[in-house]
C-alpha cells in the first residue's frame, strides 16, 4: 500500500501540487490524469524523490520514503518515462539489467530476469539481447524501457506518460500489454497521462489533477457517473461520456436469455464494441457464447439502459 | 584506395625515419651544392620518439585537465565558472606559441619545458569546447532515466555522461593532437629535441632539401595520427552502440 499524505510542491510562493493525499492499493494500477501544469507530473517525481517536497510525505507499506538515501529508494521504485530514457551505449539485455546490477544481484540471475522479461513483452530474447536501443522500433523501445522498470521486482512503478510518443495503434498495443503484465506480475503502478482514454482503459482507480489539486479520486465508472467538478466533467468528455461508459463494462453483466441472429460474441467483449456491432450490423440484439450451450442475447435497449446518465 | 594508402604512407614514413640515406637520390635536387643530403646530426629516428613523447605528454596533460575543467564547469555548483573558464582556455589558444616559448624560457630554461608548456597551453581549447559540447548536449530523458532507477551523480557521470560523449572528447583530442605535432617543431628554436630541428637546420644553411625532410617526415606523422584516431574513435562509437 502506497499512502500519499498531505503532499505539496511549491514554485515562487504559488502550490504547483497542493496538500495531496491519496492511498494507492497494492497490485491496482491508479492512474492520474490532468492537463499541462496540473502539477501530475511533479506529484510523480515526488514520489521517487526526483523534486524534493515541501510538505508531507509519502509512506510505502508504512515506512516513510524520506528514511533512505534518494538514490537507494529510487532503486526500489521503477521508473518508465515518455520516449523511454533508454542508455544509448547499453545493449537492451544491460539496459534492463541496470537495476538488479545496481542491488547487485548475481549475474546468472540478472540474466534470467532479463530473459523473463523479454519474453513477458513478447520479444524474443536470443534476437533482441545484445542489440542496441537505436536498433529497434519506437514501440519496442518503449517496452525495453517498461521492462527495465520492472526489472527488479520493485514495490512501485511510477510511469509519466510512458506511451505519449507512440502512434495510436501501438499505443494501443502497449496499454493491454501493461494491463496483462501487471496482472500476472501483480504490481503495483500509478501512471501519469493527459489522455483520458487511457486512463479509462488502465485504471482501476483514477485520480483527477487540477491546479495541483486532487479534484476527485474514485474508480472509472464512478467519475464518468458523478464528476466531482465541472473540469472532471470535462475531462470525461461531453459527448462521449456514455461511450466512455460502455467501453468499461462487459456484456456478460447484461446478458438476458433468448437468441439472436448472426455469430456469437464472448462475454467479456465491452458494450462500447457490442453496441458498434449492432449498429454497423443493424441488428437490434446479438448473440451471446455460454459455457453452457443456452441460448443467450445482449439487447441494444439493454446496452441502452447502461448508457443513460443520471439525469 | 584507402586500404593500400595507409600501410604504404606507414612503410614510408618508417623508411624515412630509419634509412633516411636511402632517400639521398630524392632529396639532392634541393640541396646546395657540395653540402650534405640527408641530416645527421641527431639521427631522425631519435628526433622523431622525442618529438612524439613531447606530443603524447602535452596532449596527456591537456586532456586530464581540460576533460576535468569541462567535467567541473557542467556540474551544477561549477556553472559559475563555466564563462571564466572559457576565457582561461581562449587565451591560451589566442597566444602564439613562439610567444609561449619566449616567455617560457627565462622561467624554466632551454630544452623541453617550456616546449611542453606552450604545447600543453595550446592544446587546451579544442579538448575542453568539445567535452563542454559532448557533456552538455547527453540527452536530457536519458539523464532523467538515470536519475529516476537510481544511479549516484558520480555513477551518472561515470557510466552514462561520459561514455556518451566520449567521441565529441576524442574528436577534440585528435584536433589538439594533430595542433601539437605540428606546433612541437617550433619547440627547436629552444633546443627541445623535436623534428623541428631539422627543419630548422636547412633554413638556417639554405638547405632546402633539410626542410623538406622534417617537413615530410611531421607531414606523415600528423596524416597517419590522424587517421588512427579517427578510426578510433569510429570503433569505439560502435561499441558505444551510438
Amino acid at each position: 500500500m502506497i499512502e500519499i499524505d498531505g503532499l505539496s510542491k511549491f514554485y515562487d510562493n504559488k502550490a504547483a501540487v497542493d496538500a495531496v493525499s491519496m492511498t494507492v492499493e497494492t497490485g491496482t494500477i491508479t492512474v492520474i490524469v490532468g492537463t499541462s501544469g496540473s502539477g501530475k507530473t511533479t506529484l510523480l517525481r515526488m514520489i521517487n524523490r526526483l523534486e524534493t517536497a515541501d510538505a508531507g510525505e509519502v509512506r510505502i507499506h508504512g515506512e516513510a520514503t524520506d528514511s533512505l538515501a534518494p538514490h537507494l529508494l529510487r532503486r526500489r521504485i521503477g521508473y518508465a518515462i515518455q520516449g523511454h530514457g533508454l542508455f544509448p551505449h547499453y545493449t537492451i539485455a544491460r539496459n534492463i539489467g541496470a537495476v538488479p546490477a545496481l542491488l547487485g544481484w548475481p549475474e546468472d540471475q540478472i540474466r534470467a530476469r532479463v530473459d523473463e522479461l523479454l519474453s513477458l513483452f513478447s520479444m524474443e530474447p536470443a534476437q533482441f539481447r545484445d542489440r542496441y536501443p537505436a536498433e529497434l522500433s519506437g514501440g519496442q523501445q518503449q517496452r525495453v524501457g517498461v521492462a527495465r522498470a520492472l526489472a527488479s521486482r520493485p514495490d512501485l512503478l511510477l510511469m509519466d506518460e510512458p506511451f505519449g510518443a507512440l502512434d495510436p495503434i501501438i499505443r494501443a498495443r502497449a496499454q493491454d500489454d501493461l494491463r496483462r503484465i501487471q496482472r500476472a506480475l501483480g504490481s503495483t503502478i500509478l501512471l501519469v497521462t493527459h489522455d483520458m482514454e487511457e486512463a479509462i482503459r488502465l485504471g482501476d482507480r483514477i485520480a483527477v489533477m487540477d491546479g495541483g489539486r486532487l479534484v476527485q479520486h474514485g474508480s472509472p465508472t464512478g467519475i464518468i457517473r458523478n464528476p466531482a467538478t465541472g473540469f472532471v466533467a470535462e475531462m470525461v468528455g461531453g459527448v462521449e461520456r456514455p461511450l466512455r461508459l460502455l467501453s468499461l463494462l462487459p456484456v456478460a453483466d447484461i446478458v438476458e436469455p433468448g437468441t439472436a441472429p448472426g455469430e456469437a460474441i464472448a462475454p467479456t467483449t465491452n458494450l462500447r464494441d457490442a453496441l458498434a456491432l449492432c449498429l454497423w450490423s443493424g441488428r437490434d440484439a446479438l448473440p451471446v457464447q455460454t459455457d453452457d450451450g443456452r441460448a443467450a442475447r445482449v439487447t441494444l435497449k439493454a446496452i441502452r439502459a447502461q448508457a443513460q446518465g443520471p439525469g | 584506395m584507402r586500404t593500400y594508402l595507409r600501410p604504404a604512407l606507414a612503410v614510408l614514413l618508417l623508411a624515412l625515419v630509419v634509412w633516411p640515406e636511402r632517400f639521398s637520390w630524392l632529396f639532392a635536387p634541393f640541396a646546395p651544392q657540395g653540402g650534405p643530403v640527408i641530416y645527421s646530426r641527431t639521427s631522425l629516428l631519435s628526433l622523431s620518439l622525442n618529438h612524439l613523447a613531447l606530443v603524447l605528454i602535452a596532449t596527456l596533460a591537456a586532456t586530464l585537465v581540460a576533460v576535468g575543467m569541462a567535467i567541473l564547469v557542467t556540474r551544477p555548483f561549477g556553472a559559475a565558472f563555466r564563462p571564466l573558464s572559457r576565457t582561461v582556455t581562449n587565451i591560451g589558444q589566442t597566444f602564439p606559441p613562439v610567444a609561449v616559448l619566449a616567455l617560457a624560457v627565462p622561467a624554466l630554461g632551454f630544452g623541453e619545458g617550456p616546449t611542453l608548456v606552450a604545447l600543453f597551453l595550446y592544446g587546451l581549447l579544442p579538448i575542453f569546447e568539445n567535452a563542454i559540447a559532448g557533456l552538455s548536449t547527453v540527452s536530457p530523458t536519458v539523464l532523467d532515466a538515470a536519475r529516476g532507477i537510481g544511479l549516484t551523480r558520480l555513477q551518472r557521470l561515470i557510466r552514462i555522461e561520459l561514455p556518451l560523449a566520449l567521441p565529441v572528447i576524442l574528436n577534440g583530442i585528435r584536433l589538439s593532437a594533430i595542433i601539437a605535432l605540428g606546433t612541437a617543431t617550433i619547440g627547436s628554436t629552444v633546443a627541445a629535441k623535436t623534428l623541428g630541428e631539422v627543419i630548422i637546420a636547412g633554413l638556417l644553411t639554405n638547405n632546402t632539401a633539410f626542410v623538406l625532410q622534417g617537413g615530410l617526415i611531421v607531414g606523415l606523422f600528423a596524416v597517419l595520427l590522424y587517421d588512427l584516431m579517427v578510426q578510433l574513435e569510429q570503433r569505439i562509437s560502435a561499441r558505444l552502440g551510438l
